[in-house]
């Protein structure tokens, strides 16, 4: 299980476009990928469970990957995480 | 000429204009059905069936947004982000397999399933801050209703009778596309704005449209006789029969008249002695090239890129951008778009950080581009790579001095490098422009226009910034006018030291959709006006009715006058000499 905390750093948050990148890119993964916000648990393959975290610019989420695939799919949602998302912060 | 006043007020109802046109019909008032949801206990034995159920549920409701999709790319050009988010969470498969299991847990029927766990969600969007999240909760609500719907086999729309006027209290995009397939005369809705979504379809359709017309959903039923000005923006409930006699008299005589204007669309902005002046449209988004066109655009002047930031939850991507500029410069082909750079005060890119005493001196147009080039390289990369059919024109926004030019142009010759050794296609030859609209751009006219291969004058700026007015100032506001002589002689300088070294000019500011303006800016020399698509007809009435040398005459009259009554006055009496008409609506 690999766990991690990871600010939101682009400008326009975690919305519609990034939401479905996330989930896209999870998907690839068979290990399980959620995420944590303020006491809500989200499956991080879910498009709607990420639409509805609505987690903006700076705010603290909590990832936790867990399966085989588990150290790539850390490596490459973290990434995309710290590249906000390839968008303008 | 005020025919609601005769008629008695309480009929009356008056909202936004949106489209214009007048229409003669029966209200046909158009709900979103909310479907009902009786909860039902399932027995073991019907819980695999229920889940089937709700499987073709899914299914049709795919079904029915693909083809919503596809029928709004065709017709509207629509980016409907709103809908593909919903198509994206009919796919969700965690949400899926939630569902099903929830009902063989549950024992209860799909519907309730369906709502109930869709609801966490929006309760979850609901709880966040912005607009943008509390717009994806109502998709959902759409998304759920759609569901449910389809699980109660209902059908999606009733048949509407031709000759009806929709009245609604809103419109969406999936919404105008449904209702565009019957017969329909006007629509008017309760709420949006002259932008909003059904007063760009109807536009686009040439339906008369009247929006903002609060209680109107209470005020009319079904069946009431209505009268939609599309013009005055005014609805009429019940009129009596003499008012529809006037108004059918008025309905032909505005229908002749655009008839006549539209007849003028495959001719060219031509003088009367053989001046050809380009006549192009403004516009702010994709969805509006469709009705420049129709209005006989000869391209597009100004295409305010900004509007891309407005309204969208982040800035656009390189890869949009380009999508964006290439599909428009191919609609528009073989005439120009003319794309500005983002002209926005720092406030927009940076909110929530930014405070300016003064923004209309401050920190926005080329100034935000130059200084946050992670924003303006995007632009220019996507610019660049749009522009393999060479009729993309780069203009930039606000621009004061020379160095602004010279920093664009170095940029702009790194990225041409980089394209090359990456054979990366762009035009090499492409033409870079600026706006005049800062009063140290005319006085560096003759510098600029060494360095950049046409102007165009934003004449609504440079107004404000020549007579120190704002516009928007209620107790100054009445000091406003681009007929000031010194505004006149700002145009007379920048056009001079254009031709001087034969570069060419536009005008695009409001000025240029003015016609009783028109005149004097062909005297002027202007080789374009970029002017709102609805006044293109008129002011190529207005080219085509005169003679440059007229023009010309016009022009030098007017740079005489020292007061801006002089001049003001001075051309009302040209313009109403020839077409009163069209006076009496403008001045």
């Amino acid at each position: 299980m690999i766990e991690k905390e990871i600010t939101i750093r682009n400008r326009a948050g975690m919305h519609t476009r990034p939401a479905a990148s996330i989930v896209k890119l999870a998907s690839k993964f068979k290990s399980e990928f959620m995420m944590y916000k303020d006491g809500m648990e989200i499956n991080g393959k879910s498009i709607i469970g990420v639409m509805s975290l609505a987690a903006e610019q700076g705010a603290t989420l909590f990832l936790r990957f867990t399966g085989d695939d588990e150290a790539d799919a850390a490596r490459e949602l973290i990434d995309y995480f710290e590249r906000g998302f390839d968008e303008p912060s | 000429m005020e025919f609601p006043e005769q008629y008695g007020k309480e009929n009356i109802m008056k909202g936004i204009a949106a489209s214009p046109g007048i229409a003669i019909g029966n209200a046909f008032l158009f709900t979103k059905i909310i479907p009902t949801i009786i909860e039902r206990t399932l027995v073991l034995d019907e819980v695999e069936t229920e889940i089937s159920r709700l499987q073709t549920a899914l299914f049709r409701s795919q079904k029915e947004l693909k083809k919503i999709l596809l029928f709004a790319e065709q017709k509207l050009g629509d980016r409907t982000k709103i809908l593909e988010a919903q198509v994206m969470v009919l796919e969700d498969p965690i949400l899926t397999a939630t569902l099903f299991n929830r009902i063989r847990a549950e024992l209860k029927n799909a519907e309730v399933i369906v709502s109930d766990e869709i609801q966490k969600y929006q309760t979850l969007m609901l709880g966040a801050h912005d607009e943008y999240m509390h717009e994806r909760a109502h998709d959902m609500d759409d998304l759920k209703h759609r569901i449910i719907r389809n699980l109660q086999e209902q059908k999606l729309i009733s048949k509407i009778e031709s000759s009806s006027i929709i009245i609604s209290h809103n419109l969406t995009s999936a919404d105008t596309i449904i209702l565009s397939r019957n017969n329909i005369l006007a629509y008017v809705t309760e709420s949006g704005g002259i932008t909003s979504h059904a007063a760009l379809f109807a536009r686009s359709l040439n339906l008369p449209a009247v929006v903002g017309l609060k209680d109107i959903t209470r005020k009319s039923q079904y069946g009431d006789t209505l009268i939609v000005d599309g013009y005055a923006g005014t609805v009429i409930i019940n009129p009596s029969e003499k008012c529809i006699n006037d108004y059918e008299i008025k309905r032909k005589a505005y229908k002749k008249h655009e008839e006549k204007l539209a007849g003028l669309r495959e001719l060219p902005a031509e003088t009367s002695d053989g001046k050809r002046v380009e006549l192009a449209a403004n516009i702010d988004n994709e969805e509006e090239i469709e009705f420049a066109l129709l209005q006989g655009a000869e391209g597009v002047g100004l295409f305010r890129t900004e509007n891309m930031l407005v309204g969208s939850d982040s800035l656009p991507t390189e890869e949009e951008q380009c999508n964006v500029y290439k599909k428009i410069a191919e609609r528009l082909y073989p005439h120009k778009l003319v794309i500005r750079t983002f002209d926005v005060g720092g406030d927009k890119i940076a909110p929530n950080t930014i405070e300016e005493a003064n923004p209309f001196l401050g920190w926005r147009g080329i100034r935000v581009s130059l200084d946050d080039l992670e924003v303006f390289l995007p632009q220019l990369r996507a610019l660049l790579r749009a522009s393999t059919r060479k009729n993309i024109y780069l203009l930039l926004p606000m621009v004061s001095s020379l160095e602004e030019v010279r920093a664009v142009k170095t940029i702009l010759h790194k990225l041409k490098e980089e394209f090359h050794s990456t054979r990366t296609r762009f035009d090499k030859n492409l033409q870079l422009g600026i706006m005049i609209e800062v009063p140290s751009a005319v006085l560096l006219a003759d510098e600029l226009a060494k360095e950049v291969d046409f102007f165009s004058v934003g004449t609504n700026d440079l107004t404000q910034y020549l007579l120190a007015v704002d516009r928007g100032n209620p107790f100054v506001s009445n000091l406003f006018t681009e007929f000031h002589p010194a505004v006149l002689r700002a145009l007379h300088q920048v056009i001079s030291s254009a031709h001087k070294v034969g570069k060419w000019v536009s005008v695009c500011g409001a000025m240029a959709s003015n016609a009783a303006a028109t005149k004097l800016l062909v005297g002027l020399g202007f080789d374009s006006l970029s002017v709102e698509p609805t006044m293109l007809p008129e002011i190529k009435k207005i080219i085509r009715g005169i003679s440059y040398k007229e023009a010309r005459g016009i022009a030098t009259t007017a740079l005489q006058f020292t007061t801006a009554k002089e001049v003001e006055q001075y051309l009302n009496g040209v313009l109403k000499k020839e077409f009163p008409s069209i006076a009496e609506q403008r001045l």
